[in-house]
């Protein structure tokens, strides 16, 4: 269903986002875009509307004005599962695996697609196993028995299962030990590598300077700041100035 | 705040009144007893309202409420003699206080949907007591009796003619919305409100939330028992039929196509169902309900504040 | 204490036993329809006791136009499986989102109708649909039939099949995916709305068998749904409401009491059972009889 690509253009560019919770303003205009294959990182503090963004894109939440784009073609209001379907993957704050449904049910739920053929699926799920090895062992238990980095590792698994061009990922590393974020962080370069866009919300700011490309902060429901992770890594001020970190 | 909406309020009131009792005096046989039968549903209606469109809770139950106040009545009417009108009023009120405290009791402790399903569940326990307890209720033919006089002790007696039948209803429905719209404005009635925007603020700040429902159940039991109490006594026969929770789903339609938390929209909406069921009755024959229901599903999506409730803020002001 | 033995009706007891699992196994059936279309979309559904009503006439038809039981109880499924769709399509998607209550109206509507176009089109006589074969083996003092035996079993063959499309097939596990959070389910890419739209047909045609196994037990008539629709709705209370393994559990427990009862009561005044069960789990267990306390 989707289109060769046709322009250079960015892969998802958001233009002035408002969304409200009942009376609450909680976007207040953000814009932002990610290009093909950039790992992009979304810094602030809490509740300053970094979940919301990414809930936004994913269609989840519906904005009061402003745009969401993919490959140029909008798809504000779309609802999530049709995103899903042409590329876009979520991995919410909390994980949020089907707790009741088997570490294989969990990928089948992205597996099971239309048009993709038995061979593809079991490829998926080869690749899937050998970057989360752990998964394959527990391939018949229930999420709910896992651990919380085996289920942060369900959650990005069962997003790649989807196959996406990017994937929207709410702070993976929230609640990990050290171990587990390093691996993360791995998979992360991975995913990169593989040519996956990754829009990345996270409180940990050094590993978000080191995976991501470009960095944006938001303040208050909007964009005050973006530049190249590069420039972050010897300008800590500005991080100082928005994080208090 | 301003004066003037008040004073429309209260001219549209007292215009409405003054044709309701005028009514019986220009219209046909037919008509009147329409009218009345309306008062007596609107009554019913406006009692569910209370837990509808103010406590924000569903209840399913009315039927039983209904149908205790009408053997209730009933009961004084054929076991006192001579028939006397405030017993049968006094009788069919304690009966569904007691009913209504019984369901409040248990059904109070489920939220929104559960307690609609257990409200209807125990109306229909108590259709079925009174269906098979034949020899106290008269099971599946229900007890007739005659109609008591209208009487002030000590002053005087008659019996109803049928205006003065007429008027009687309309004093004690008009009573009741009175009452019933000073609670609402209470403060009792503003933290039944409060329940139903927010129960758990509500509960937080430190309301004893469950009690408050209780007393809002038997309330609202209260007057639909004296609907029930009005019904025998202008009709003069008690049945099981009117327990069954078809009664109570009709008492629900009233509510939502009238417009709830309103207090005089549901009657509206009894109105408006009823004038609909003669109306297609008379080429539809029996099967009114199929247009009357679709109508009713169409509000139900499309119009969900009902005829009034676009005037619901104006109305409880 | 013999003779206290001697006196308890042994046969009758046996023969009421198989009356009970005999109605449980249809109560589960139409139970389980009610309990997964609650489960999955928070939908209280009235109009379910119309559609197993619905299913009976479908049979009729159909026996009337074709005179085969099998072919009936196919079609009559499918059929009333499809006005299920259509209606949840209809009514119920411009409803959701919206409160919950507004589903029982709607459905609530529904049934007035149902009912009536049923009393319109087949008139108030009661029909009925001829067993598919006769046949009876001798329990204690009673011819028992066959028949009612094969309902028992081919409802059980329904839930069964049912539970293990659950398990294993795709669209079990969108549908139980979309059970536990909706919200993540179509971020998967599960097409939501037609998983409702699914799980009402599925509910629906369950109940339309109901009604054409039951259907040769009692007569077909416009009414026969309101009955079933208040114990249904008392099974999934009791059972817990949202979980299909306990209403079927529930279904049968109230149907083995109801038919104990009867020995003694009259079948109108044994529905107290079922009342009486429905306020003890109120006040002890209102989580559900057969669901474990939550911690």
């Amino acid at each position: 269903m989707s289109l060769p690509a046709l322009s250079n253009g960015p892969l998802v560019e958001v233009e002035d986002l408002h969304t409200y919770y009942g009376k609450s303003h909680i976007l207040d205009g953000v814009s932002l875009t990610v290009g093909r294959g950039e790992v992009v990182g979304l810094l602030g503090r809490n509740g300053v509307g970094k979940s919301t963004t990414l809930k936004t894109i994913m269609g989840i939440v519906n904005p009061a004005r402003g745009k969401v784009l993919f490959e140029d073609r909008p798809i504000t209001g779309v609802p999530a599962h049709r995103l899903a379907r042409i590329g876009i993957a979520y991995v919410p704050e909390d994980r949020r695996i089907f707790r009741l449904l088997t570490v294989m049910e969990n990928l089948r739920t992205g597996l099971d697609r239309r048009g993709v053929s038995e061979s593809r699926k079991q490829e998926m799920l080869d690749k899937v196993f050998a970057y989360f090895p752990v998964l394959a062992e527990r391939r018949n238990q229930a999420g709910g028995t896992l651990s919380g980095g085996e289920q942060q590792m369900l959650a990005i698994a069962r997003a790649m299962t989807l196959e996406p061009k990017i994937i929207l990922l709410d702070e993976p590393t929230e609640g990990l030990m050290p171990r587990m974020v390093s691996q993360i962080r791995q998979i992360i370069d991975v995913l990169h590598r593989d040519g996956v866009a990754i829009l990345l919300v996270e409180q940990n700011v050094p590993l978000t300077l080191e995976a991501s490309d470009r960095v944006y902060i938001m303040e208050k429901g909007a964009i005050r700041h973006q530049c190249p992770a590069s420039e972050l890594k010897v300008n800590d001020a500005v991080i100082h100035q928005y994080l208090g970190v | 705040m301003s004066k003037r909406p008040t004073i429309i309020y209260w001219t549209g009131f007292s215009i409405v009144l003054a044709l309701l009792i005028v009514a019986p005096l220009v219209l046909p046989e037919f008509w009147r007893r329409f009218v009345t039968e309306i008062l007596i549903w609107g009554l019913l209606a406006m009692s569910s309202d209370i837990l509808i469109g103010y406590t924000g809770m569903v209840s399913f139950g009315h039927s039983a409420f209904f149908g205790l106040g009408m053997y209730g009545a009933a009961a004084a009417l054929l076991m006192v003699r001579p028939p006397n009108l405030w017993l049968a009023i006094a009788y069919g009120l304690v009966g569904s206080a007691a009913v209504s405290a019984f369901v409040a009791y248990f059904s109070t402790r489920m939220r929104d949907i559960y307690f609609a399903i257990t409200t209807l569940i125990f109306s229909q326990i108590f259709y079925v007591i009174i269906f098979t307890w034949t020899e106290v209720t008269g099971g599946e033919n229900g007890l007739s009796f005659r109609r008591p006089p209208l009487a002030i002790p000590g002053l005087y007696s008659a019996p109803f003619t049928s205006e003065t039948l007429h008027w009687f209803v309309l004093a004690m429905v008009t009573a009741s919305y009175l009452i019933l719209r000073r609670i609402t404005r209470s403060p009792f009635g503003m933290v039944l409100q409060s329940i139903r925007e927010n129960e758990a603020r509500t509960r937080a700040i430190g309301y004893p939330v469950e009690r408050y429902k209780i007393v809002s159940v038997m309330l609202s039991g209260l007057f639909a028992g004296l609907a029930g109490v009005l019904y025998a006594i202008q009709n003069r026969f008690a049945a099981p039929d009117f327990v069954y929770f078809l009664v109570s789903g009709e008492t629900v339609i009233f509510n939502v196509i009238g417009g709830i938390g309103t207090l005089v929209g549901p009657i509206a909406g009894a109105a408006f169902f009823l004038l609909l069921r003669e109306a297609f009755s008379r080429f539809f024959t029996e099967f009114y309900l199929i247009p009357v229901g679709i109508i009713f599903i169409a509000i139900v999506i499309f119009m969900p504040q009902g005829l009034l409730g676009f005037a619901r803020r104006w109305l409880n002001r | 204490m013999l003779e206290f033995l001697q006196n308890i009706p042994w046969d009758a007891i046996v023969i009421q036993t198989v009356n009970g699992i005999v109605t449980g196994m249809i109560l589960a059936l139409i139970a389980s329809g009610l309990t997964l279309i609650f489960g999955i979309m928070d939908v209280v559904n009235f109009a379910h006791g119309e559609l197993f009503m619905f299913g009976a006439y479908m049979g009729v038809v159909v026996i009337t136009a074709t005179g085969s039981f099998w072919l009936a109880l196919v079609l009559a499924t499918l059929i009333v499986a499809l006005i299920g769709a259509g209606l949840q399509i209809t009514t119920l998607r411009p409803l959701l989102g919206r409160d919950p209550l507004t589903t029982i109206l709607a459905t609530f509507g529904i049934s007035l109708v149902m009912q009536n176009y049923a009393l319109w089109q087949f008139g108030p006589v009661a029909r009925k649909i001829p067993e598919p074969f006769t046949g009876q083996f001798t329990l204690f003092y009673l011819e028992y039939p066959w028949y009612r035996v094969l309902i028992a079993v081919l409802s059980g063959a329904i839930i069964g099949g049912f539970w293990l499309f659950l398990k294993y097939g795709t669209y079990g596990i969108w549908i139980r995916a979309t059970t536990q959070d909706r919200v993540m389910a179509q971020a998967m890419g599960i097409p939501v709305p037609w998983v409702h739209t699914g799980v009402f047909a599925i509910g629906a045609g369950m109940a339309a068998a109901s009604g054409v196994l039951f259907g040769p037990l009692v007569g077909v008539n416009h009414a026969m749904g309101l009955d079933w629709v208040l114990k249904a709705f008392i099974v999934v209370v009791v059972g817990g409401m949202g979980s299909l393994g306990g209403s079927i559990a529930a279904s049968i427990f109230i149907s083995l009491l109801e038919a104990y009862a009867a020995i003694w009561v009259s079948p109108a005044q044994a529905v107290i059972v079922s009342f009486v069960v429905l306020i003890l789990t109120l006040l002890f267990r209102p989580t559900g009889l057969f669901v474990p306390t939550p911690k």
